[in-house]
């Protein structure tokens, strides 16, 4: 491994054991499998899969919010390495302080209870960093301003605030502990376009600014497109390809990141109809297809991809795929 | 050029709230042609949805709309006064009969203790003279028709039975089963992933078609819009900014706010290009902007900043019926 690797994830399983019914075996959703992921320092890293596809876990697994059932992760910066699997007491709470989150839905994930100045002073008393008033006060001040809050916001309630103001305080909250590693899960998906731009180029501005590594999560392969630098693409708990961003964009190697591609609606009205439709929906995690778990909508999907999982291979330099018959399909996509 | 199926004439809404009268449609015209579909695009809060709802009446207790106000409805040669219909005797005609919907969320959209197939019986039996017999046959014949497998136990089945795509699939084929002369697809395909959103488009435009219907397609989306409407109605805080064919608006758009929205999607033939969001929040209605409802948030208007800040700017139209709003537009066909 090499030292720029922030965070990684080897052979990683997350299963979730369902209620018995009946005799015979416990069912479990598989909800991640064989997730083998490294995640550099520095960059935007990219999530994209439709529902279902285990997305949200994967970045849940990252922050140990969801059970690792097998593999492991790795998290390593300048002065510590974690094995997230054993992480616990005092490690974890240190852990806590340098992985955050940003939830989708700013309307459910602010307390309405509570001033903004109180929300994003929250984790700075929780967690003990700081250990005066004045001195939470002043880095509140200063976490707000970055996220463009003045000081008159930070006195008011969230009910006060649109949608996109409210993922600003979101931010500023996740921010305040000073992480290393953020998760941003959907969180430009509830808001509108112009304001949905706004938030992106603020997670840009951050992210240049401060050189925080982020779990970029969406379903939008556009949203991912320009955010981020590398992207890894999720089918049904399992990751199907991953590169640098405008390579999975030029040599696209799986015929499901091609469907996704195609299904983004062109803003071009003259140019309609191109899509490569994707015929049914996304199988359940409890019972995946055996083979390739996209063999049931592939439109190339042979005989040997229903018996014989693809290899997670590297095509070339930082371009991983797992397909049986990429070879032929990039050269057929590139046409 | 035939007589449009349906005209909404200098549309007016006021709601009464404890603040005092809310605008939330402000002064609206717009027609839609037999066969066409329309696009209506905007923020949350443009007052798209109560707009629509307007056409059958399905606003709040609590609704006011102006005297002028006026919109009417041609069948077959009959004009019908949409807003006269005061009794829910009358309303069945722009209610399920001329007048079908669908919403953005189908979960929330079924009745969750009765059948699907019951459900769509039940609309049947209201709006038809059909016997019950004949109205399971026409019901699962939908189904059949909107791409569901299994119709026949599908028809027994729950909404919680159904998947995203299903359920909306199902709510389409509900709305079109009377065969209305207008579908209003309030936005139908927000919820649904980019795959599953590509087939309800492909399947809607087929059924446009098919079944020769009208279609007032609202969502949020241009690339959407872009692929599935024939015009485009831009709304900004109630009132219409900017009409014209879907050519017209996205690949030249006359109003900045319409610029604006566009300036803010992420482009994937471009991905170095930078996101402009359109500054601030939309105001609340409560508190409507002096002069041009948009000139808080506008960019361009520069030079005559005063003006826009004054006047109301009129509603023109150019010689190829591309309507816009905006001093801007008009002051340069002047000079």
């Amino acid at each position: 491994m090499s030292n720029d690797v922030l965070i990684s994830a080897r052979d990683l399983s997350v299963h979730f054991p369902l209620r018995r019914l009946g005799f015979g075996e416990r069912p479990v959703v598989r909800a991640c499998e064989g997730i083998n992921i490294e995640i550099e320092k520095g960059s935007f890293f990219g999530l994209v899969g439709e529902s279902g596809s285990g997305k949200t876990t994967l970045g849940r697994a990252m922050l140990k919010a969801a059970p690792i059932s097998l593999g492991e992760i790795t998290y390593s910066d300048t002065d510590v390495t974690y094995d997230l699997g054993s992480l616990k007491g005092l490690e974890l709470k240190e852990y806590r302080k340098r992985a955050q989150l940003i939830f989708q839905d700013p309307y459910a994930a602010l307390s309405p209870r509570m001033t903004v100045r109180d929300i994003i002073a929250e984790p700075l008393e929780v967690m003990g960093i700081t250990s005066s008033r004045a001195e939470t006060d002043e880095k509140v001040r200063e976490i707000a301003a970055k996220c463009r809050l003045n000081l008159e916001h930070l006195r008011r309630f969230p009910h006060a605030f649109s949608g996109g103001q409210r993922q600003r305080i979101s931010i500023a909250r996740a921010l305040v502990s000073d992480p290393k590693f953020i998760v941003a899960d959907e969180s430009v998906a509830a808001l509108d376009v112009s304001i949905q731009a706004d938030v992106l180029n603020l997670l840009n501005s951050i992210q240049e600014e401060s050189g925080i590594t982020f779990l970029f999560i969406s379903h939008d392969l556009s949203v991912i497109a320009h955010t981020c630098n590398f992207v890894a693409v999720m089918y049904l708990g399992q990751i199907v390809e991953a590169a640098p961003t405008h390579k999975l964009f030029s040599e696209t190697a799986h015929p499901y990141t091609r469907a996704l591609l195609s299904a983004i609606p062109s803003l071009d009205p003259d140019v309609r109809g191109h899509a490569q439709k994707l015929e049914g929906e996304i199988p359940s995690p409890i019972n995946p297809p055996p083979g390739c778990r996209f063999n049931t909508r592939c439109p190339h999907a042979q005989e040997r991809c229903r018996s014989e999982v693809p290899e997670w291979r590297e095509m070339s330099s930082g371009h991983h795929v797992a397909c049986h018959f990429s070879e032929e399909l990039r050269a057929e996509f590139g046409t | 050029m035939t007589s449009p199926l349906i005209s909404v004439k200098d549309l007016t809404l006021r709601f009464k709230t404890d603040e005092g009268l809310v605008t939330a449609v402000n002064n609206v015209s717009f027609d839609i042609a037999p066969g066409e579909v329309l696009g209506l695009v905007g923020e949350s809060g443009s007052g798209k949805s109560v707009t629509a709802k307007s056409l059958m009446m399905l606003n709040a207790e609590n609704s006011v709309y102006d005297d002028v106000s006026q919109i009417t409805l041609r069948i077959d040669d009959e004009e019908i006064d949409v807003l006269s219909l005061k009794r829910p005797r009358d309303q069945m005609v722009i209610r399920g009969g001329a007048i079908s919907m669908i919403f953005q969320e189908p979960m929330a959209s079924f009745a969750p203790a009765i059948t699907i197939g019951d459900q769509m019986v039940e609309q049947l039996l209201i709006h038809s003279d059909m016997t019950p017999a004949e109205a399971k046959d026409v019901s699962i014949e939908m189904l059949t028709r909107v791409g569901i497998p299994e119709p026949a136990q599908r028809f027994g089945q729950y909404a919680f039975e159904f998947s995203g795509g299903m359920r909306q699939r199902a709510m389409i084929a509900m709305a079109l089963s009377t065969k209305p002369r207008l579908l209003i697809a309030d936005e139908p395909t927000t919820a649904l992933d980019v795959t599953i959103q590509a087939q309800v488009i492909e399947l809607m435009k087929d059924l446009v078609e098919e079944f020769h219907m009208s279609i007032l397609f609202i969502t949020h989306d241009l690339g959407v819009i872009a692929q599935t409407v024939d015009r485009v109605a831009v709304m900004y805080l109630g009132n219409l900014v900017e009409t014209g064919t879907v050519r017209q608006v996205i690949n030249s758009p006359a109003h900045p706010y319409t610029r604006g929205l566009l300036n803010s999607l992420p482009k994937l033939d471009d991905l170095e290009a930078p996101l402009t969001p359109v500054p601030g929040d939309i105001p609340s209605p409560l508190d409507r902007p002096s002069g041009c409802v948009f000139h808080t948030r506008c960019v361009e208007s520069g030079a005559i900043a005063e003006k826009c800040r004054n006047e109301i700017p009129v509603y023109t139209s150019d010689s190829a019926n591309h309507q816009v709003a905006c001093h801007l537009a008009t002051q340069g066909e002047q000079s």
